[in-house]
């Protein structure tokens, strides 16, 4: 039995087998009208013009597409990176949070509240709630607003306020929860702004929908300077929003697409965050995807050095994509995106997030594979300032000038 | 005719349906804990299998499922737990759980050792209406019944569509939010239960916030069939945890006195 009308088991809130609407019933009109509302908006001229002009003059698009000389040289292939590190921001987050929070006041919504990991989310929320007016509060894992703290401050400089969770393992996942549960209270007032490709539908089609510039651009720009398109796009995947922002516009194309998860320590040990790799289908936060979990049900501890790919769960588009083919999955462990993070400070001078260097990190260790006029775009996630306190055990450059 | 069906048809009055978290603090209390509820006058036994995420229960809820979880309890647990219960009742018994536990064994099999070990009904907290055709199957097969969740927020659309999918009872969630002990009770509460009403027949059985006499009295006012309590009594278990007979006392006076303002309607 399914309702005539926006049936939510309708064919757009699955991919393949994956996704579906399991919440509480509470949250379910609630999710039909973000549903309809998501639906109004892309067909709006006027919201989509706003939602443009946003982009455009506020936020910095479009990014660019930056070709490595140096990495390139090195590793032997054509490297190029998808620069959403200078996003407004610092990360891809702003395409999203800027989309939904005009959705958010187009539905008279007059409270957001976010869920965030290694805080890029909730900062491009807390700036597209000052941006619109519009008050936001950031769930934080207690575990994450120690290891991110820059991000802590900044979100309380844009005026949001960010909420400790102290339960759980006091990361993404416990702070997904926490935030699913003030929305339950509140969920006639209050908007919950949903940071990635996972959640109940609409929440992955409409933060894939946001998301989708990346790849829009990366796809014409590449043409202009190549004139062919890429072999392979890398990106890494947490929840999977930049990842399927940049595949999207890719899928029907003859490119290879591959998400670097968290392998954490190593998937051996148990002590990691790759969900497609090493976990099974499951359902988690309102989704069925792929999910760590133990053998009754029980949702893992996971580990990573980047905040914001230590999550259990991943978007069931990705877990589709990966289990028809499209995708390739693979893991990098902490110590191998912590030297990619230096190498590429040192090789382009650009310091990348810890999330996107597992991209860098898994690039160097396919490179040899690549011929040298092979083309790879890796999307750039996030710049990496947030995670300089964290690595300043890694060790830094030899070059005599410091 | 279910247990449940005929637990409905012969009350009285308002039944008062008691819920612990199967395995807190751990299994071998957990039953004795399920048989001072059944012996203290609840008429239906609802137990919580506990999850790691259970994003629809308050800190008191959640506290109980680490507890059950840090003992070791599983689904097969719940289920041993459940047939040593059966042994010594009649009375209906009900499963609260998640969907992960359920999905990850397959709805399959937790379904038929529900059913083998003495289950009556299973309410899955994260499956809408929408999602739950498989379920629902499967409990018919089985002859579960499989009971849904209604909500404030529910429009009259979908209520409609629920009220006719629902057996055994509809769970009326009282107010939105998650579950745990509140001052009030919501104002319209008679207004929701009148919406369930005018679409069915199902009995309506309200849950959520209602920990004190005075909740229970205007539940069975505003026309409920039976009060669902929770929080109320997972709080008396995690305050006596170091003194089982002082935790026995407390639940059989406070059931004793929930019940009293059950039968004073």
């Amino acid at each position: 039995m399914t309702g005539s009308r926006g049936s939510p088991t309708g064919s757009k809130a699955r991919y393949g087998r994956f996704g579906g609407r399991y919440v509480p019933e509470t949250l379910m009109e609630a999710l039909i009208r973000l549903d309809e509302a998501f639906t109004r908006a892309m067909a709006d001229p006027a919201f989509q013009q706003d939602l443009s002009d946003h982009l455009t003059h506020y936020a910095g698009r479009p990014t660019p597409l930056t070709f490595c000389p140096n990495l390139s040289r090195s590793l032997g292939c054509r490297i190029y990176l998808k620069r959403e590190d200078l996003l407004h921001g610092g990360a891809h987050k702003l395409n999203n949070t800027l989309g939904q929070a005009l959705l958010a006041r187009s539905m008279g919504k007059h409270r957001i509240i976010a869920e965030t990991g290694a805080g890029q989310h909730g900062v491009a929320t807390a700036i597209a709630g000052a941006r619109l007016g519009i008050p936001v509060e950031v769930y934080m894992g207690e575990t994450d607003i120690h290891r991110q703290a820059l991000n802590v401050s900044r979100m309380r400089l844009l005026g949001a306020k960010v909420i400790p969770v102290a339960s759980g393992t006091r990361t993404l996942k416990d702070a997904v929860n926490e935030a699913l549960r003030d929305w339950v209270e509140r969920v006639e007032d209050t908007y919950y702004l949903l940071g990635s490709v996972v959640g109940p539908h609409p929440y992955p089609l409409m933060v894939r929908t946001f998301q989708s510039v990346i790849g829009e651009e990366a796809r014409r720009q590449v043409l202009e300077r190549e004139g062919r398109l890429p072999d392979a796009i890398l990106a890494c995947v947490g929840g999977g929003s930049n990842a399927i922002g940049i595949f999207h516009r890719f899928l029907e194309d003859d490119v290879r697409l591959i998400g670097v998860e968290a392998g954490g320590e190593g998937l051996a040990t148990g002590m990691h965050g790759a969900s497609l790799c090493a976990g099974s289908p499951g359902v988690l936060h309102g989704a069925l995807s792929y999910l760590l979990q133990d053998e009754d049900g029980q949702v893992s501890e996971t580990h990573s050095i980047a905040a914001g790919l230590d999550y259990p769960g991943v978007g069931p588009e990705l877990a589709h994509l990966r289990e028809s083919g499209r995708m390739e999955a693979v893991s990098v462990t902490d110590r191998a995106a912590e030297e990619a993070f230096s190498l590429l400070a040192r090789t382009e001078g650009i310091v990348p997030a810890l999330e996107s260097a597992h991209a860098i990190a898994h690039l160097v260790e396919i490179a040899g594979d690549l011929d040298r006029d092979s083309i790879v775009v890796v999307n750039l996630s996030g710049r990496g300032d947030k995670d300089v306190e964290t690595t300043v055990s890694v060790p830094q450059g030899t070059g005599g000038s410091r | 005719m279910s247990r449940i069906g005929s637990a409905f048809r012969e009350a009285e009055g308002p039944l008062f349906i008691g819920y612990t978290v199967a395995g807190d603090p751990d299994p071998a209390a957990s039953v004795r804990i399920a048989g001072t509820l059944l012996d203290a006058g609840a008429d239906i036994l609802e137990m919580g299998v506990p999850f790691s995420d259970p994003v629809a229960d308050g800190p008191v809820i959640q506290r109980a499922g680490i507890r059950a979880l840090r003992a070791g309890t599983t689904p097969a647990g719940v289920f041993r737990m459940v047939r040593e219960i059966r042994e010594v009742t009649d009375k209906p018994i009900v499963l609260l759980t998640y969907y992960n536990p359920v999905y990850r064994r397959g709805l399959s099999w937790f379904y038929s050792e529900a059913a083998a070990a003495g289950v009556d009904g299973i309410l899955v907290v994260d499956l809408p209406l929408e999602e739950a055709n498989h379920a629902r199957e499967c409990a018919q097969e089985n002859g579960l019944d499989q009971i849904l969740l209604a909500a404030p927020t529910t429009g009259d659309a979908r209520l409609a569509r629920i009220v006719d999918a629902a057996s055994g009872f509809l769970y009326l969630v009282s107010r939105t939010g998650v579950t745990g002990a509140r001052e009030d009770l919501p104002e319209d509460l008679r207004g929701l239960i009148g919406r369930v009403k005018a679409r069915g027949s199902v009995p309506v059985a309200v849950g959520f916030g209602i920990s004190r006499p005075a909740h229970v009295r205007a539940c069975a006012a505003a026309g409920a069939d039976a009060v669902i309590v929770g929080s109320g009594i997972v709080g008396l278990v995690e305050r006596h945890l170091a003194d089982p007979p002082a935790l026995q006392e407390a639940i059989c006076a406070y059931i004793r006195q929930m019940k009293g303002a059950v039968r004073a309607r």
